[in-house]
């Protein structure tokens, strides 16, 4: 989306100017969007290329867990659902990085960012997807967090940006639902079933809570990022409600939370839940993560072995652009 | 070196427009219409692709806006609403 004028225009904005910066805040504040070409203050494009651009790498990252499924799905009809979703998964990463370019960055420096470990995606693909019950609790949990993050993106401030995630939320709602289905087939099953059910909930439960983020009091850009419209609640709201709307669900499936403290509380009309485990998010998303290594590798991988194709196919139109000039 | 970025507009059935969803990166015109079909219409969102070269795509500057949007606001006389005809004439 007019990414090679934009090139040229980001020189400039550069310069900041108070007058337009009050006007950019103003617009914001009353809820308007903000387009490519319009004007905005370098941080706030600093801030949507890092956040649309992670949120691009967690899709891709994404398929590879669920990808590790593809040839030994129980069924063809869960293997052709799991075949939709991961390539769901590519577009909703084709969408983002789509929407990232329209702010200047170009997609080759975003690839070498993930992969030379610069960028940071979701801490949640590094965890392996030991069993197939692992792709319904995905499918249930992750999805389902990824959706009441992404909601409210569909209001963001940047509109290439918003609505990427317009279409996204729209394909999400398949991803958690074929989730949860495919975890009631599990839940009703036989006894291992049920048990595997179970073991995939326990694993996935905190790594899905840590999807939000950091607590309210650790969140340093929050403020500002709330002030711009580029997230819209706080990591501990959407957690809580989060929790409040998936124990219920885990209560149908008969399974059990893996949360000691997990507890109704009448007063707040909320769950109280126990203590996460800080210090694993962040080892987690410095990538020290069960199998964060290996995530990048495959994707460097996959780059450069594919490498000749992209060359092809520039080597080919190179040739018809200049036998149609002959 | 990256492939070229294309804009891709999606006709979403017969009787309406093309309407702008989204780019794509492909070497080729072909290549990009696959790519379009691929990435933006998984779920019949369409019946027929444009594609066409970002770098070819001449867009107004937002800083001329007023200059080019704004004359029409004072000109309220090319809307049918600002004549006033009486209740009893019928059909106009």
């Amino acid at each position: 989306m007019y990414t090679v004028e934009l090139t040229k225009q980001n020189d400039t904005a550069v310069v900041e100017d108070a007058a337009k910066n009050a006007a950019f805040e103003a617009r914001v504040a009353a809820d308007e969007f903000v387009e490519p070409k319009d004007w905005m203050p370098a941080a706030y494009r600093k801030t949507l290329v890092r956040q649309i651009s992670q949120h691009a790498h967690s899709e891709i990252v994404g398929m590879l867990p669920e990808g590790n499924w593809l040839t030994r799905a129980p069924t063809l009809r869960r293997k052709a659902i799991l075949l939709a979703k991961i390539q769901d998964e590519a577009g909703h990463g084709l969408y983002l990085y789509a929407a990232a370019e329209t702010l200047g960055a170009s997609r080759d420096e975003m690839t070498e960012a993930l992969h030379s470990g610069a960028a940071k995606y979701s801490s949640i693909f590094n965890y392996p997807t030991l069993t197939w019950a692992d792709i319904g609790a995905i499918g249930w949990l992750v999805d389902g967090a990824a959706i009441l993050n992404q909601v409210p993106l569909q209001r963001t401030s940047y509109g290439p940006y918003a609505r990427a995630m317009v279409r996204i939320c729209k394909e999400e709602s398949f991803h958690q639902r074929q989730g949860y289905e495919s975890m009631m087939v599990l839940a009703n099953g036989t006894k291992e079933q049920k048990r595997m059910a179970q073991d995939a909930l326990n694993r996935f439960w905190w790594p899905a809570l840590m999807m939000f983020g950091p607590p309210d009091d650790n969140s340093p850009n929050s403020e500002r990022s709330m002030r711009w419209r580029v997230k819209r609640d706080t990591n501990d709201e959407l957690r809580q409600k989060f929790i409040d709307v998936t124990v219920p669900q885990a209560e149908a499936l008969g399974l059990t939370v893996p949360d000691p403290d997990l507890k109704w509380n009448e007063a707040r009309g909320s769950y109280d839940y126990g203590a996460i485990d800080w210090e694993e998010f962040y080892a987690v998303v410095r990538g020290e993560g069960p199998v964060g290594k290996d995530r990048i590798k495959a994707r460097v991988d996959a780059w450069e072995d594919n490498a000749w194709v992209r060359e092809a196919a520039m080597a080919h139109e190179a040739k018809r652009a200049a036998r149609k000039a002959a | 070196m990256e492939m070229p970025l294309w804009e891709v507009f999606v006709r979403s059935k017969h009787g309406l427009s093309h309407r702008h969803v989204g780019s794509v990166h492909a070497a080729d015109p072909r290549m990009a219409v696959e790519a379009a079909r691929d990435v933006y219409t998984r779920r019949m969102e369409g019946v027929s692709l444009w594609v066409v070269r970002s770098d070819e795509i001449t867009a107004s500057d937002p800083g001329e806006s007023s200059s080019l949007f704004e004359p029409a606001e004072d000109k309220v006389y090319r809307h049918p609403t600002f004549y006033v005809v009486p209740d009893n004439i019928k059909h106009i």
